[in-house]
C-alpha cells in the first residue's frame, strides 16, 4: 500500500455521519420519532414474520416478539436499502464481485464452499444471540450508541472487539501469509 | 407509508456509503480483529465523530430528541462477547451481511440464514434472560455525561480529540 492508505473510510464513514444526523432529523420532522441507524432488530422481526407463516398464533404469545412488534418497519426498509444501495454502488464502480468463500478464510479453512456455509451459519447464530442479548449490533449500539454517548453502546463494543480479537487470533493465527 | 420510505432511502445511502468505504468485505472486518486492517474502525469512528457533534448540536438546540439504549451491564457484555466470536467466525455483522450480499459476496447468506435463526432461538430463550441475566446490573437509560456528571459539551471535545489520536497512530503505523 501506498503512502497514508486511503481517504476512503475516512471519508464514507464521515457521510455515515451526515447521514445518521440527517435521519434523526428528517425522521424526527416527517414522522415525529427519531430513528437511529441500526440492523440486529429487523432479523428479528424477519425470524418472527417467517415463524407466523407457519405458526400464527405461536408468535402472537412469544413475549419477545410482542416487544418487537412483528411487522414491516422503518428499520427493516433501512436493511433491504442497504442490499440495494451496495448493489448499486458495486455495480457502478465495477467493484461487484461474486465470491463463494472470502480470502483469509480460505487460507486458513480452504476453498470448500460447504465448509464457509457452516461455518457462517453457526456464527451467524452465535453472533445474532449475542447481539440481540446486548440489545444492539455494530450499527445500533456501536454507531448510534455511541453517538449519544450511551454508557451501554460503550459496554457492547468492548465486549465486540474484546471478544472479536480474541476469537479471530485464535481462528486465523495459523493461516497461510495472514499473520505476516 | 413515510417512514417505510424513509427507511428504504435512508437504507440505499447508507448501503452506498458501506459499499465505498469497503467495509463490507470479510477481509476489512476479520482484518481489524487481527489488528491488521483498521479500514472498518476508520470508518465507524468517522461517522461517530460527525454524527455525536451533529446530533448533540440538535438535541442542544431542542429540535430532536436522543433515543438512548438501556444499560444492562450483564448482557451487554455477555452478549458483546458471544456476538465478537461469532462475527470472528462470519466476519460481518448484521447491516454488512446484507451488504455484502448486494456486493455479490454470496456466502453472506450463509451469515444471514444462521442470524435468522439466531434472532429466533433468541426469542425462544428471552423470558430467562429477563429475569436473570436482563436484571444484572441494569441501570435503564444511561449516558457518559450523566455518569460523570458533566455537560456533554465537555465530554464530547475530550471523546473527538481521543479518535482524532486514534487516526494519527493508525496512519503513523499503517494499520
Amino acid at each position: 500500500m501506498k503512502g497514508p492508505k486511503s481517504w476512503r473510510p475516512y471519508i464514507a464513514g464521515a457521510l455515515v455521519g451526515l447521514l445518521s444526523i440527517a435521519s434523526v432529523f428528517l425522521s424526527t420532522t416527517m414522522v415525529g420519532r427519531p430513528m437511529y441507524l441500526g440492523a440486529s432488530t429487523t432479523f428479528v422481526r424477519s425470524a418472527g414474520l417467517i415463524e407466523k407463516a407457519v405458526a400464527n398464533d405461536y408468535v402472537k404469545n412469544n413475549s419477545y416478539y410482542q416487544s418487537k412488534k412483528v411487522k414491516i418497519d422503518w428499520q427493516f426498509m433501512l436493511v433491504i436499502g442497504i442490499l440495494i444501495g451496495a448493489f448499486a454502488s458495486s455495480m457502478i464502480d465495477k467493484s461487484f464481485k461474486l465470491e463463494s468463500v472470502p480470502p483469509i478464510w480460505s487460507d486458513r479453512f480452504g476453498d470448500n464452499w460447504a465448509v464457509r456455509a457452516i461455518g457462517s451459519f453457526l456464527g451467524g447464530i452465535v453472533a445474532m444471540f449475542g447481539a440481540r442479548l446486548a440489545g444492539g449490533c455494530p450499527s445500533g449500539h456501536g454507531m448510534s450508541g455511541l453517538m449519544q454517548l450511551s454508557i451501554s453502546g460503550f459496554i457492547a463494543m468492548a465486549g465486540f472487539f474484546g471478544a472479536g480479537i480474541v476469537a479471530a487470533h485464535f481462528l486465523y493465527k495459523s493461516g497461510r501469509g495472514v499473520m505476516k | 407509508m413515510n417512514e417505510l420510505f424513509l427507511g428504504l432511502i435512508t437504507g440505499i445511502a447508507f448501503g452506498v456509503f458501506l459499499q465505498q468505504g469497503r467495509v463490507l468485505r470479510f477481509e476489512k472486518q476479520v482484518g481489524a480483529m487481527l489488528l491488521k486492517d483498521m479500514t472498518i474502525l476508520k470508518f465507524m469512528l468517522s461517522a461517530i465523530i460527525v454524527g455525536t457533534v451533529g446530533i448533540n448540536l440538535l438535541v442542544s438546540a431542542g429540535v430532536v430528541g436522543l433515543k438512548i439504549k438501556a444499560t444492562y451491564v450483564a448482557a451487554n457484555l455477555i452478549g458483546g462477547l458471544l456476538f465478537g466470536v461469532g462475527w470472528a467466525v462470519v466476519g460481518y455483522c448484521p447491516g454488512t451481511s446484507v451488504g455484502a450480499l448486494g456486493e455479490g459476496r454470496y456466502h453472506a447468506v450463509w451469515t444471514i440464514l444462521g442470524m435468522l435463526v439466531g434472532a429466533g432461538i433468541y426469542a425462544e430463550v428471552y423470558p430467562v434472560m429477563k429475569v436473570s441475566v436482563l436484571n444484572w446490573g441494569a441501570f435503564g437509560k444511561l449516558t457518559l455525561p450523566q455518569v460523570l456528571g458533566v455537560s456533554q459539551w465537555i465530554v464530547i471535545p475530550i471523546f473527538v480529540a481521543c479518535i482524532l489520536f486514534v487516526f494519527v497512530w493508525f496512519e503513523k503505523k499503517k494499520l
